[in-house]
Formats: C-alpha cells, structure tokens, sequence
C-alpha cells in the first residue's frame, strides 16, 4: 500500500515538472529564434528575485493568486468551471471596499464586516451561474464569462461619481473613498525599504488548510468529489446533485470574493479604476498547474508570482519583460499535455502491476495447491 | 541526457520558489544601481511605448532631452493588471538608480508617487495628469484638454454639413470626459442645432479602448451609418481604426494628443484628418528634465493650457488651413478662451 502511494506521488510530480521543463525548453527556443542570448534572462530574473523587496512582492502576489485558484479548484474538484472568479473578485472587492469607506468600527470588526461583505458579494455573483445551471441548465462557462463583461459594466456604473464613488481633488481617477485605518489588515514588516507582507496572505494560507480539510477529511468533501468524479454515480447514492452543484458554486464565488483583499486591505484601502484586474484568469492556471491540491497550487502560484515580479526588471536590461508571459502561456500548454502522458503512463503501470500481482498471486497459489 | 535536464530544472525551480518563500536576505534590488551622468526615466502608463499616442509623446520628450540635453535616458513599462505595489516598486528602483527626475506617465502613478517621494527628498517626481498628490519634490503636469477640446468643436461644427458630428472616447474615465465636454460645448456654443454623438469604447478597468482599433473602426461605422460627417476620437490606438473607417467613407477625422496628420502610421488617411487636438506631453517631459538639469526643478501644479500652447489644434493639413473662415472662428475662440471670456466644463 506504501509503495502505491509512494508511486502515486512520483507521478503527481512528474506531470507539473515535465510540463515546466518543456515550458522552459521552449521559452528558450523562442529566445533563440528571436536572436537571443537563451539564458541570460533567466539569470536576470533570479538575481532579480534574490532581492529581499522583490522577494516580498512575490509572497504578497503569490497569496492573491493563491485565493483565486483555490476558488477556481473549488469549481474543478466538482468538475464546474468557474471562470467568472476575475467579476467576482472585482465586484466583491468593490463592494467591500465602499461599505468599508461608509463605516467605521473597532478594529478587528470593520475587517471582519469587509471580509464578510465580499465573500457574499462573490458568492451572489457565483451564485448566479450556479442558480442557472442547476434550474435551466445553462452552462456555467458561458454564464460566468457573461458575468465577467457584466461585472465590470456594473462597478463602472456603481463608481461613478453620481453614484457611490469619488473623484479626489486634481486626480483623473476615481475611488470608492478611503476605508479608514481600522479596517486595515496589519502586515508583517520585512525590514527597511523591503515593505512588510500582506496579513492577508497568511489568511490565504489558511483558506489551503481549509479547503484541504474540508475535502478530504468531511462528509461534504467527499460528496463533492463524488459528484465530480461521476454526477449520476452520485445521485444513485443518495447526494443532491443540484444542491451540490449550487453549493459548490457560491463557495467558489466567496472564496473568489476574498481574491481582492490581500490587496484592499494591506495596501490600496481603496477600489479605484486601477484595481488589479485580471487575477481570476491566472488562478485559472494556477489551478491546472498544482491539479487542485492547496501544496500544488501553493507551489504554483509562487511560481507564477515569481515568473511576474521577477521579470519587471528584464526591461532595465534590453530583454522584453515578455519573456515571462510566453512562458506562462507555454506552461499551460504543455500542463494539458504533459498531464495526460503521465495519466496514460499512471495507468499502463498500474495495469501491468495488476496483472503482475495476479501472476503472482496465482503463481503462490498453485504453489500452495502442490503443496496440499 | 534527458535526465540531467530533468534533475537540473527541479533544482532550478525549488530553488526558485526557496528564493521566493524566505524572504530574509538583506539586499534590496535597488542597491544594484549605479552612478553616473545625469539620468531621468519614465514609467509608462498601460500600452507602454508604440501607442501612437500618449506614451510615445512622453517617449518623444525623453529622446529630445537625450539629444539635447545629453542625459542617459531609462524607460520601464507597466505589466497588465499589475497593483500600486508593482508601480512602487517600479518607481523605487528607477529613483535609487539615480534617475532625476523620474516621471510616471498617467493618473495611476499618484498613490504610487505618494508612497515613493517622500523616500527620496532629493529626487523630482513628476507626474502626468494629476494634480491630486503633492509634495516638495512632486511636479503635476496637468493639460486643459476641454480647451483643445473645445476649439476641436468649434471646427467640427464649421465644417459639418449633415449636421451631425462624432465623438468616440477610448474609455470613460473621468479624463476622457474633459474632451467630451469640451468638444461638446464648442460645438454647441458655434452652432446649437448641430447634433453630437458621443460614444465610449469600453468601461474601465477594461482598457481595450485605448488600444484596440477594431473597436474604434465599429464605433465609427456607427456613426457614419447615424449620418455624422466629423468624428472626432480621443481614444489613443483604437482611434486610428475610427480614422480608417471615416477617411474610407470619405468624412472628416479630428485627431488626439499628437498631430496624427504627420504620423507615419496613418499616412494613408492623413487627407481626412482635418485637424488634431494636441497635447504636448513631449515638451513638457523635456521642460521638466530641463529644469532638474539646471538646477531648478519643477514643483508643484505645472499646467498646461491653450495660453502656454501647451494644448491646441494643428495646422498641418492645407485643406483645413484653406477653410478661412473656419480658421478665423478658431482663433476667435482661442483668444476668448485665453482672455478668460469663455470658460470651458471639464465634466459633460
């Protein structure tokens, strides 16, 4: 049983490994082709990461990135995919952060109301897609991508100053005013001119620990991953689907609503038009490199983290800063493919050993038949 | 073989992710930089530098005070999607490098600025279009868009035969709205009967309306098929798509920000252009550089306006200089505007 598991694990890690050396195989290629030195970027990019400030900026974006994959992992144990995490968590951090701006409260109660208010607003917003597909079937790829487009019209509209934003004096920008400082999340300072890390990345790091007990060690977990694996196997013994489906949708909604606030309440205090965007399409990835499991996906969003922050300073040395996104795109191709060669690998091994095993076992057992 | 690589890259990628997970080691990345001679830099704003638009002007004044000033110049573009703590970073590192002075392209730059100068009391911090942070060592370049804006209307309501003018806006973002209300209330204030069709590309954080042309090239269809005559669009690249769509219908464009007859991108359809409203962030990246250089930085709200020719309208194309009485209108209203007889909404 050891060795299975042992197995089992080798050939979880092949697939991301072999995925990122033909990522960086190919980066390379494209480096060369492009008349290139192949490895100079590389090396710039790690020096670049050696720096303590650097350093902070990936750990702060990796907890970001880490919430929005998890949401996404969410979806994808239950074999939903969610690709409406980018409106949720910019709707949710909208949300929170204008009625976080309306209040104030002692300390640890303004954060908890923020934090509760956005994981509702991504829950309704996931919600959605989850009421639609399980009443009319509507696919929840499409209606979450609908939503997406909807989202951002809706915080455009909701911004405006005529509604529930402001145009601070002389800016050209626009917010929903300043959360005041009790609703800030302290951060862990990282010594001088490094900055001080998010407390909310280590809420994000608890999410993992959640979400890993919730699916593998609850009731609830293991329906999940049964309707996932086989919908009507599921229902045959006695899970709501539907009420699955629902469920898991407006809990990958509220975990996407916290996608946002590492940022809102460790640094920004405010939602304005320059609001990170675009963080749910790259948990996406996130997700599909680590396979849904909260280490792997940890891995991969530093990893990603690192590809972002790291490649800023390429610029500064005649390289494009692009670099890095050919490679993000390369590592979510060759994950698809590499995947599937160690699953049809898994199970050629596995069948062998079967059949191994019962030559074996067949072989002990006329042994003990000539014995008798 | 196959296996050495393999080892090779798991070392590589562990020691990457150890690198990011302990963030302890005492350096920051800014004590990598280096002394020199004078060096200025700029941080572009989203689309970085071959927009055709507004960060090829700052691009434009950077290489002018290369030329002439003889300073090392540095450039750093934005990652899409990045937070305020991607552009502190950005402006850090540029600053301990020794760049005097480092200049953020674009409003998004403020909370950034804000964090960043007070670090560096003898670095000149200037930022483009804001007004709203301010410091010592910040300078606020702001331009009086609704005024070029405003004399752009005037001209497209000489000109309108249909009575029907265009105006395409990138993304609506308050900034954009200043050359809507201009446009808006120049054409009315010259002739109250010719109708305006204002029209946005794309809602913000969706900035595709400043870089996509397709989404200018429908916007116009749009409009042309409504029965304007004169477009005008402050859309940065997607704006070249509307020039396309209304120079193939054989109608008028006024352009934005540079003088788009003269740009070799659109040379195909410069005959249509009739005019550009222009907005000289080349100049004033080059004053600012300048003035650091001689010792005397700029500080403080530094606007630029029709008085200063720091906004206005182009002349490059003979048939719109042709139009005399179109050009006197123009200039009428310039003066009135300068003279503070007119005064122009920033907000439609």
């Amino acid at each position: 049983m050891k060795k299975f598991d042992k197995d089992r694990l080798i050939l979880g890690l092949a697939g991301p490994v072999l995925a990122l050396v033909v990522a960086l195989a190919l980066t390379t290629v494209v480096l060369l082709a492009s008349g290139r030195n192949p490895f100079e970027p590389y090396r710039i990019m790690f020096e670049s990461a050696s720096y303590a400030d650097v350093q902070v900026l990936i750990i702060n974006q990796a907890g970001t990135y880490y919430l929005a994959a998890l949401a996404v992992a969410v979806g994808f144990r239950m074999n939903l995919f969610n690709i409406g995490v980018d409106g949720q968590y910019r709707l949710a951090a909208m949300m929170a952060a204008l009625v976080g701006a309306s209040v104030t409260l002692p300390g640890p109660l303004h954060i908890a109301l923020i934090v509760v208010v956005a994981m509702l607003v991504g829950a309704f917003w996931a919600g959605i897609a989850g009421f639609l597909k399980t009443t009319r079937g509507v696919s929840e790829v499409v209606s979450t991508i609908m939503l997406n487009s909807i989202a951002t019209a809706l915080v455009a509209w909701l911004i405006l100053p005529k509604n529930f934003g402001e145009q601070p004096a002389g800016s050209n920008n626009l917010t929903t005013g300043e959360i005041a400082e009790s609703g800030w999340f302290p951060g862990l300072p990282m010594g001088d001119g490094a900055g001080e890390i998010y407390g909310f990345t280590f809420v994000a790091a608890g999410c993992g620990l959640l979400y890993w007990f919730v699916l593998n060690r609850t009731r609830f977990g293991f329906d999940l991953r049964a309707t996932g694996a086989s919908e009507s196997a599921a229902q045959a013994s006695g899970v709501d689907a539907k009420k699955m489906i629902l469920t898991s949708m407006l809990i990958s909604g509220a975990v996407a609503g916290l996608a946002g606030l590492p940022t809102l309440l460790g640094d920004t205090h405010t939602y304005s038009l320059d609001f990170p965007t675009g963080i749910g399409f790259t948990g996406i990835t996130i997700a599909l490199l680590g396979r849904n499991n909260p280490l792997g996906i940890a891995f991969s969003a530093l990893l990603i983290a690192f590809l972002d922050k790291s490649s800023a300073s390429l610029d500064q040395y005649g390289y494009e800063k692009e670099i890095a996104t050919i490679m993000q795109g390369l590592i979510v191709i060759s994950v698809v493919v590499s995947y599937e060669l160690v699953r049809r690998y898994g199970v050629r091994r596995q069948q062998q050993k079967v059949g191994e095993e019962l030559a074996a076992g067949h072989a002990i057992k006329t042994e003990k038949e000539a014995a008798l | 073989m196959r296996r050495i690589t393999r080892i090779a890259t798991v070392g590589v990628a562990s020691a990457a992710l150890a690198l990011s997970a302990t963030a302890c080691g005492g350096k920051t990345s800014s004590d990598a930089g280096s002394d020199g001679a004078d060096k200025a830099a700029i941080a572009y704003d989203i689309g970085g530098r071959g927009d055709q638009s507004f960060n090829d002007a700052a691009y434009a004044g950077l290489a002018k005070a290369e030329k002439d000033l003889d300073i090392d110049g540095n450039e750093a573009e934005p990652s899409d999607g990045e937070s305020d703590a991607d552009k502190v970073q950005r402006l850090t590192e540029l600053a301990r490098a020794g760049n005097n002075p480092v200049i953020g392209v674009g409003f998004a730059y403020a909370p950034a600025i804000k964090k960043v100068a007070p670090k560096f009391p003898k670095t000149t911090f200037g930022i483009i279009d804001d007004a709203s942070v301010t410091g010592k060592n910040i300078a606020n370049i702001v331009f009086n868009e609704e005024q070029g804006s405003y004399l752009a209307g005037v001209a497209a309501a000489k000109v309108t035969k249909t009575k029907t003018v265009g105006f395409i806006g990138g993304v609506e973002t308050p900034l954009i709205k200043k050359f809507e209300a201009g446009y808006i209330q120049g054409v009315k204030d010259t002739d109250p009967s010719v109708n305006v069709l204002p029209q946005y590309l794309t809602q913000p954080p969706n900035f595709d309306g400043f870089s996509k042309p397709d989404l200018g090239k429908a916007a116009a269809q749009g409009q042309l098929d409504k029965k304007a005559d004169v477009i005008y669009s402050a859309a940065g690249l997607a704006g070249s798509g509307a020039i396309e769509a209304a120079s193939k219908a054989g109608k008028w464009n006024i352009g934005v920000d540079s003088d788009q007859y003269n740009q070799a991108g659109l040379a195909n359809y410069k005959e249509s252009i009739l005019t550009s409203v222009t907005k000289d962030v080349e100049d004033s990246v080059f004053n600012l550089i300048k003035s650091v250089q001689d010792g005397k930085p700029q500080t403080g709200e530094i606007r630029y306006g029709l008085d200063k020719d720091g906004v206005g309208l182009s002349m490059s194309n003979p048939a719109f200089t042709e139009m005399k009485d179109v050009i006197a209108a123009v200039d009428k209203a310039k003066q009135e505007i300068i003279d503070g007889k007119i005064t122009v909404k920033t907000a439609p």
